[in-house]
């Protein structure tokens, strides 16, 4: 037993000090923190901006964590479907997956540039605009832009995991639901998607923990701008530490983070439980 | 109807097509833009394939000291704190798989729910902590940050391993009169080696793509990971030298990409087995 006292000091307690530091009014210069209760939150639920941002963070954890897994399933579906090619096919859809998330954003940066991006010059070619597009300062397009870059981040890790559930689902089932009549489709509805449920339920789970505190990814493509329209939880909280010194306040901004993401996840693990029980 | 067969296959063919174009598009052209001279990143007319090729951007790339520094800095933190982690980790990891209480439960529990609190309430206290140890913006600070972060994962990932290993040759060494250190240091160790050497990796990488404890800790241009120098050339400075900053981003994902070439799978394994356990 003694060889978990370090990992217990190492990763439980720094949590714990930061759950409590939420309810601090800790800034950068005070002497120490002190207990001042629900004092954050009370302050929270007059702060224009924590509304504005964890709307953003639901409409873009809701919007990334659904792509995936809709294109992620029609992506396993091909992969699994013997077509040709399939063994480059699986690896090259990794890709996205070992870059570096930083360098994600560098790329994509790139793609969606004003000027010299791929994305003005194709469509413009193409004649649908006139006026080059700068997607990531644009007050409409700026969020919708970073959801793509961020379905094209969790696309492989869902692909391959969903796949991986595939691949466990007996040839046998489908073939005598084939000679029942059913067709492709009702082979897909009633034979694979629900053996497939507990996989979909555990890869979504995690992609919307993940997706609702992710940083990295759109804080090199836009730094949260413009004037806040894809400024997530995290950039949020992280301007309010290592900006404004506002220590305390950041970390109730993370307690309440993990109690959207927890209540959200506890609602629709027991909604998934209680439809296939039914 | 074979007719109809062979055309429902060209379309599935074609749809996968487009999405390999999606995925991995992005990084072929990173790394087209890495061997075009500069004069023709910005023409009209873009080819994949550069007119012209040219080492100059790598050259460019190399020659800066700040690159290169950096780059250094990554290796060494990322080389120590994965070292770190291995150590802390395997004690706990052998004791874990040894015994089956209901601690082993807790942990595993703990790693899953683990992954729902934001990185804010970790560097909030952690930094308060290096901050009074004066390790903000040294190396030291950071890579006690990574082993805290990696910690969780590295412990599940290892007593996988160590589970694989029949307890039956260590009965037979305590027969023969080994201590415990002795057994987990002559039986153990060389048996989980490939488990080490994968977990290793995993941690190595990990640190080695890590963007936002960089970020908030290192202040000192001389002492910033390669993740942090690439994402301070932005705007305009970013956009005139991007022949360099593309070389640079190859350079800063060739590590990541060769890893994961050789984990994908005991990643993906390692993912199901922790979280779809039925």
């Amino acid at each position: 037993m003694p060889s978990l006292v370090p990992i217990m000091l190492l990763s439980v307690l720094p949590l714990a000090r930061g759950i409590y530091l939420g309810f601090t009014d800790y800034t950068l210069g005070a002497e120490g923190p002190h207990f001042n209760f629900m004092g954050n939150h009370l302050y929270m639920l007059s702060d224009y901006q924590f509304w504005e941002s964890f709307r953003i963070g639901a409409a873009w954890t809701l919007a990334v964590t659904t792509g995936e897994i809709v294109l992620g399933l029609g992506l396993a579906l091909l992969l699994n479907a013997g077509l040709p090619l399939q063994g480059l096919a699986r690896v090259l859809i990794l890709v996205p997956w070992a870059m570096p998330p930083v360098i994600k954003g560098l790329v994509w940066r790139l793609v969606y540039h004003p000027d010299a991006g791929l994305l003005n010059r194709a469509l413009t070619s193409l004649g649908l605009t006139r006026q080059p597009i700068n997607w990531l300062s644009d007050f409409a397009w700026a969020l919708p832009a970073v959801i793509i870059v961020g379905i094209w981040t969790g696309l492989p890790l869902t692909t391959v995991v969903l796949l991986g559930g595939l691949q466990t689902i007996p040839v046998e089932l489908k073939e005598a639901a084939a000679l029942d009549g059913a067709s492709l489709w009702q082979q897909f509805r009633y034979v694979t998607l629900p053996l497939l449920i507990p996989v979909l339920v555990a890869i979504s789970s995690l992609q919307f923990m993940w997706n609702f505190n992710s940083f990295g990814l759109v804080y090199v493509l836009t730094e949260g701008g413009p004037a806040g329209r894809t400024r997530l939880p995290m950039l949020f909280a992280y301007e309010e530490a290592f900006r404004y010194g506002n220590f305390g306040y950041a970390a109730a901004l993370g307690n309440v983070m993990v109690m959207v993401v927890g209540i959200a996840l506890l609602y629709y693990v027991r909604s998934q439980y209680l439809s296939t029980k039914g | 109807m074979k007719r109809n067969k062979t055309t429902a296959r060209a379309v599935m063919f074609a749809i996968l097509v487009v999405y390999i174009v999606f995925l991995a598009f992005p990084l072929v052209w990173l790394v087209s833009t890495s061997f075009k001279p500069a004069v023709e990143i910005f023409t009209r007319q873009a080819t994949i394939f550069p007119r012209r090729l040219t080492l100059e951007n790598y050259r460019d790339a190399l020659g800066e000291e700040q690159i290169l520094r950096s780059v250094g800095n990554s290796f060494k933190v990322s080389t120590l704190s994965a070292l770190a982690t291995l150590g802390i980790a395997m004690p706990g990891a052998y004791v874990l798989a040894r015994r089956q209480t209901s601690v082993n439960k807790l942990v595993a529990g703990w790693i899953l729910t683990s992954q729902i609190f934001p990185t804010i309430l970790i560097i909030v206290p952690l930094f308060l902590l290096l901050g009074r140890a004066s390790l903000v913006n040294t190396h030291l600070g950071l890579i006690g940050v990574y082993v805290v972060w990696s910690l969780p994962f590295v412990l599940w990932m290892l007593q996988g391993y160590v589970r694989g290993v029949p307890v039956e040759l260590e009965e037979a060494a305590a027969v023969d009169g080994a201590n415990n250190l002795q057994i987990v240091s002559h039986i153990v160790a060389p048996l989980v080696l490939p488990g080490l050497v994968a977990t290793g990796l995993y941690a190595f990488i990990n640190a080695w793509n890590e963007f936002f404890f960089g970020l908030v800790l290192l202040k000192d241009p001389d002492l910033m990971t390669i993740q942090v120098h690439l994402a301070r050339f932005r705007g305009i400075e970013g956009l005139a030298r991007w022949g360099p900053l593309a070389a640079g981003s190859i350079i800063a994902t060739i590590p990541s990409l060769i890893v994961f070439a050789f984990l994908q799978r005991g990643l993906v394994s390692g993912l199901l087995s922790g979280s779809v356990k039925q």
